[in-house]
């Protein structure tokens, strides 16, 4: 197989080079009036492959994009999102039209003479203060919106949870009934104390480890990310959200459930990529696929970075209060 | 002029020579053998990414004990991607680039004999080439070579009990990009004296091509930020080798508590972006200067708005060194720099903007000459705009938060700097390697090259946008772990299909390239009807490049088709044609444009 391998190369390497010279015996080299014909002539035609790709993609592969956020914080991110990528879109099929219009318009030949056109300082003012105009609204929309979602200080009752990572998988711990999560360094990890809390921490007693979630709708999570040995990122698309977990210290990030899982499923557009997706599963002979809100890890880790997830389900508050009582404290595991 | 009757040995003019033209071919050659191993690796893992865990013949040739039965490796895959962006950033991008046409031009265009230090040029040539070897060494290594990513954030980097590839490939990932740096330095102080001290009369800082205002300004970026890369990875190395810890504190990894204690990553995010995010204006900068050029030539009008584009140039490397942080919203950093960030990141969109449509207009009511080289520069310009636009959403602090780390950043950066980058590198090759080799490139394969390089950039990384936004982090070595993904196989072998046809498609250019080094028809003096100085060298390589005296200039570089009455554009030419060599003296009563 190997063999066939190098000799197809070779062979493949040697015709081209054939054909190449063949290519290379046409001597003339400066672009002639032709040449500007034909080349103008395909500028045209690569404008209309690029503007049937980028509106193929435009509205194909909407069905394949993540569905709307699923959490309050995150409206404004989607948002803040359309109106981005509307204005930038306007702006892409405007600029490439000109761009690849005018080469095909001014493409040179022996009658044309070029406008000498050095400078213009009103037109020069325009393309300076519109971007800028433009670009306080982006700025502004996007500040507010940034402080909005890293802004922790004022919540009232939220949901804390310690969110772990380590080579590669993710643990998370509840803050318990006290909904203060003790404290914690690797140096405490042992046995089955696998997120190296502090024990003789009296906040600890009460404190839950599990190893999926489960968030109430409707109440600020308030996540605290730590990591035991390299730099990982807990990232949930549908939440809008994300945090580099970073070995030797916590941070932090928080969001409001919007919908339960089972009402996402329920949405329009889920169902529709949830087909798409199980058709091509079930070409495959593969288990159908059930939406789940997931964690995955965004920062390149090792070996297995490709395979770092832990599932998320939201639930409405009274489920959640059943679940996470019959969770056993971590005074009770570890003695 | 009698220094360059002196014998010259093979030694003296082919390899140690200090010539700058010669150097600049040897960049060249470097930079397009490292190209062909990035591009190749790049090709490798796309194969991985589209048939996952899929055994190839070609991975049973190439990565040796990284593959079992033809099934490629994550750690290689890692390797892969690691390496891919380390040589096309630096190696291709910044030394292949800048090394090439700011070594071959800044003399021949400011009327210089030659760089001010023609050692120093020739020791940093060298410099580059023993990174490049030991580069290539590294890919040998017997565990792997370097695969934290081209980013190589602690504490991943750090420990080899993390990631095999952080051992000896790490080291000697280090100690190449160290020696690189210091090429790059010494290159660059080379060109900002040059272009400061060696003008010839005439010659004011305003009337200097745009190619020279971009070398320059990326000379100096580079000198400003380079440091910062070196220092980061010194104390990198120190934390490997000599038990330091500044960027490490509280691991636990393979069962034992190690005993780093009090550092932290972020320092490291903060000095390597510092480099990092210039580095990219170091890359794209020359390209941009080598297009104004370009099109301007073809389009046998002036640049249009010749000082907003230096003044853009100016901006966009000032705003360069204040934006690092756009890497690092979410690295855990205070909020409030995110704020920051966001702001001085977004401004550079206006000056971003200003040159896109500065180009435009220079197309405008132009006699375009379809030069391979001027359809790369339009390239260029359409590439640089639809990989610019996205800009705005990752700079957006609140939008980063979720597409940042997935293939939208993937595609955004490869169509603003890779690919860009890369069509201004080819419009440079093109335009001139009459000016390198006395010879003229092929016309009908550099078509061929052109249009099969657009249409499958645009065909990787268009959809790539979309493959992004359905939330997929980059560096993943498969995608069937995650039922949630498994709509985007299809879009990946499509991807994928265009990067392999569009790589393989680079051989048409290597064999123009080489072959026409040999066979390619004669250049004469000035083949494109150019304004600039180095058409007025001879052909044929001359030591200290004019045989009589530096010419002397009377006149920007962008006096193409000036007329007698200039509000009248079916006048006659000024001089009779529609190109005014620099060193033509004003005609009485001629207005300076």
């Amino acid at each position: 197989m190997l063999a066939l391998f190098y000799i197809f190369i070779i062979v493949a390497i040697g015709v081209s080079f054939w054909q190449i010279t063949r290519i290379m015996n046409f001597r003339s080299v400066i672009a002639s009036d032709q040449d500007n014909a034909k080349q103008g002539k395909y500028s045209i035609y690569f404008l209309v492959f690029l503007y049937a790709m980028m509106i193929y993609c435009l509205i194909f592969m909407n069905v394949i994009m993540l569905p709307e956020s699923a959490s309050f914080e995150g409206e404004h991110d989607d948002n803040l999102f359309n109106i981005s990528f509307w204005l930038i879109g306007i702006v892409q099929f405007l600029i490439q039209f000109l761009i690849f219009f005018f080469t095909f318009k001014y493409r040179g030949n022996k009658d044309r003479k070029a406008k000498f056109y050095a400078d213009s300082h009103k037109l020069e003012a325009i393309w300076t203060i519109t971007p800028a105009v433009v670009l306080v609204v982006l700025i502004g929309y996007g500040l507010w919106q940034w402080n909005n979602v890293m802004d922790l200080s004022n919540v009232k009752d939220p949901v804390i949870i310690e969110v772990y990572s380590q080579q590669f998988r993710w643990e998370a711990r509840y803050a318990g009934e006290d909904n203060i999560l003790g404290l914690g360094n690797v140096n405490y990890i042992k046995g089955i104390n696998t997120m190296g809390v502090n024990m003789s921490d009296q906040n600890s007693q009460d404190d839950k480890q599990v190893t999926e979630l489960y968030l109430p709708k409707g109440r600020k999570i308030h996540f605290k990310f730590r990591s035991q040995d390299v730099l990982h990122s807990a990232y949930m698309p549908h939440f809008r959200a994300q945090m580099n977990c970073v070995p030797g210290m916590v941070t932090e990030f928080g969001y409001t459930p919007k919908y339960t899982t089972e009402e996402m499923r329920l949405k329009p557009e889920v169902i529709e990529k949830t087909n798409g997706i199980n058709k091509i599963r079930m070409a495959k002979g593969e288990d159908p696929y059930e939406f789940n809100f997931l964690l995955l890890c965004n920062k390149i880790c090792g070996a297995s970075h490709y395979n770092m997830q832990m599932k998320i389900t939201v639930v409405e508050q009274d489920e959640y209060d059943r679940w996470i009582a019959e969770q056993p404290t971590l005074a009770s595991v570890i003695k | 002029m009698s220094e360059h009757h002196h014998k010259e040995t093979f030694v003296t003019k082919y390899i140690f020579t200090q010539d700058h033209k010669m150097i600049s071919k040897q960049f060249l050659v470097t930079g397009m053998f490292m190209g062909v191993i990035g591009v190749f690796m790049s090709m490798l893992f796309r194969m991985q990414i589209a048939w996952p865990e899929k055994s190839f013949t070609i991975f049973e040739a190439f990565l040796g004990p990284h593959q079992t039965d033809g099934v490629m490796n994550p750690d290689i895959y890692l390797a892969l991607v690691t390496i891919h962006g380390t040589i096309m950033v630096f190696f291709v991008l910044t030394a292949g680039l800048s090394g090439t046409f700011s070594n071959l031009l800044i003399p021949l265009q400011i009327g210089a004999r030659d760089m001010a230090s023609g050692f120093m040029n020739m020791i940093s040539y060298w410099l580059f080439f023993l990174s490049s070897v030991i580069m290539v060494i590294s890919l040998f290594v017997e565990a792997g070579p370097a695969s934290a990513g081209w980013t190589i954030y602690p504490p991943l980097s750090a420990l080899p009990q993390a990631i095999p590839g952080s051992g000896m490939g790490m080291t000697l990932w280090l100690v190449s990009m160290a020696i690189f740096i210091a090429s790059s330095l010494i290159g660059s102080l080379n060109y900002i004296v040059t272009i400061f001290n060696l003008r010839t009369k005439g010659m004011t800082m305003t009337r200097l091509p745009l190619t020279m205002w971009a070398f320059f300004v990326t000379a100096i970026i580079g000198v400003v930020s380079f440091p910062v890369l070196l220092s980061a990875a010194l104390l990198l190395i120190f934390d490997r080798s000599f038990g330091t810890s500044f960027y490490l504190s509280d691991i636990f990894i393979s069962g034992e508590v190690l005993h780093y204690q009090g550092g932290s990553p972020v320092l490291f995010e903060h000095l390597f972006w510092f480099l990092g995010h210039p580095e990219v204006y170091i890359v794209l900068l020359p390209a941009l200067g080598i297009t104004s050029e370009i099109i301007s030539t073809n389009s046998r009008k002036p640049i249009f708005g010749y000082r907003a584009m230096i003044g853009s140039i100016l901006a966009i490397a000032f705003l360069s060194t204040i934006v690092w942080g756009h890497h690092m919203f979410i690295s855990g950093m205070n909020p409030f720099l995110g704020s920051v960030f966001t702001f001085t990141t977004l401004l550079i969109a206006i000056p971003s903007a200003v040159k896109a449509f500065n180009y435009i207009t220079t197309l405008w009511k132009g006699n375009l000459q379809l030069n391979p080289a001027m359809l790369f520069s339009i390239g260029l310009v359409s590439t640089f705009v639809t990989g610019g636009l996205t800009g705005l959403v990752l700079g957006d602090s609140a939008l980063d938060i979720n597409i940042h780390d997935t293939y939208f950043v993937v595609a955004h950066f490869h169509l603003v700097m890779g690919v860009s980058a890369i069509f201004g590198m080819y419009a440079g090759i093109y335009h001139w390697f009459p000016k390198m080799y006395g010879r003229m490139m092929n016309k009908t394969l550099g078509y061929w090259h052109f249009w099969i390089t657009i249409i499958c950039a645009y065909g990787v990384f268009w959809p790539m946008h979309f493959v992004g936004l359905a939330g997929l982090p980059r560096r993943y070595y498969s995608i069937t772990n995650f039922p949630m993904f498994d709509d985007l196989l299809q879009i990946n072998v499509v991807i994928t299909i265009f990067a392999l046809v569009g790589g393989i498609g680079q051989i048409i250019f290597l064999a123009n390239f080489f072959i026409s080094m040999y066979r390619g028809q004669k250049a004469t003096q000035n083949p494109w009807r150019s304004n600039t100085l180095e058409w007025t060298t001879p052909v044929e390589h001359i030591h200290g490049n004019w045989p009589g005296k530096i010419p002397e200039v009377h006149r920007w570089a962008y006096d193409y088709s000036k007329r007698v009455d200039p509000k009248d554009d079916d006048s006659d030419y000024l001089h009779g044609e529609d190109f005014v060599l620099q060193t033509t003296p004003l005609l009485e009563g001629e207005e300076p444009s």
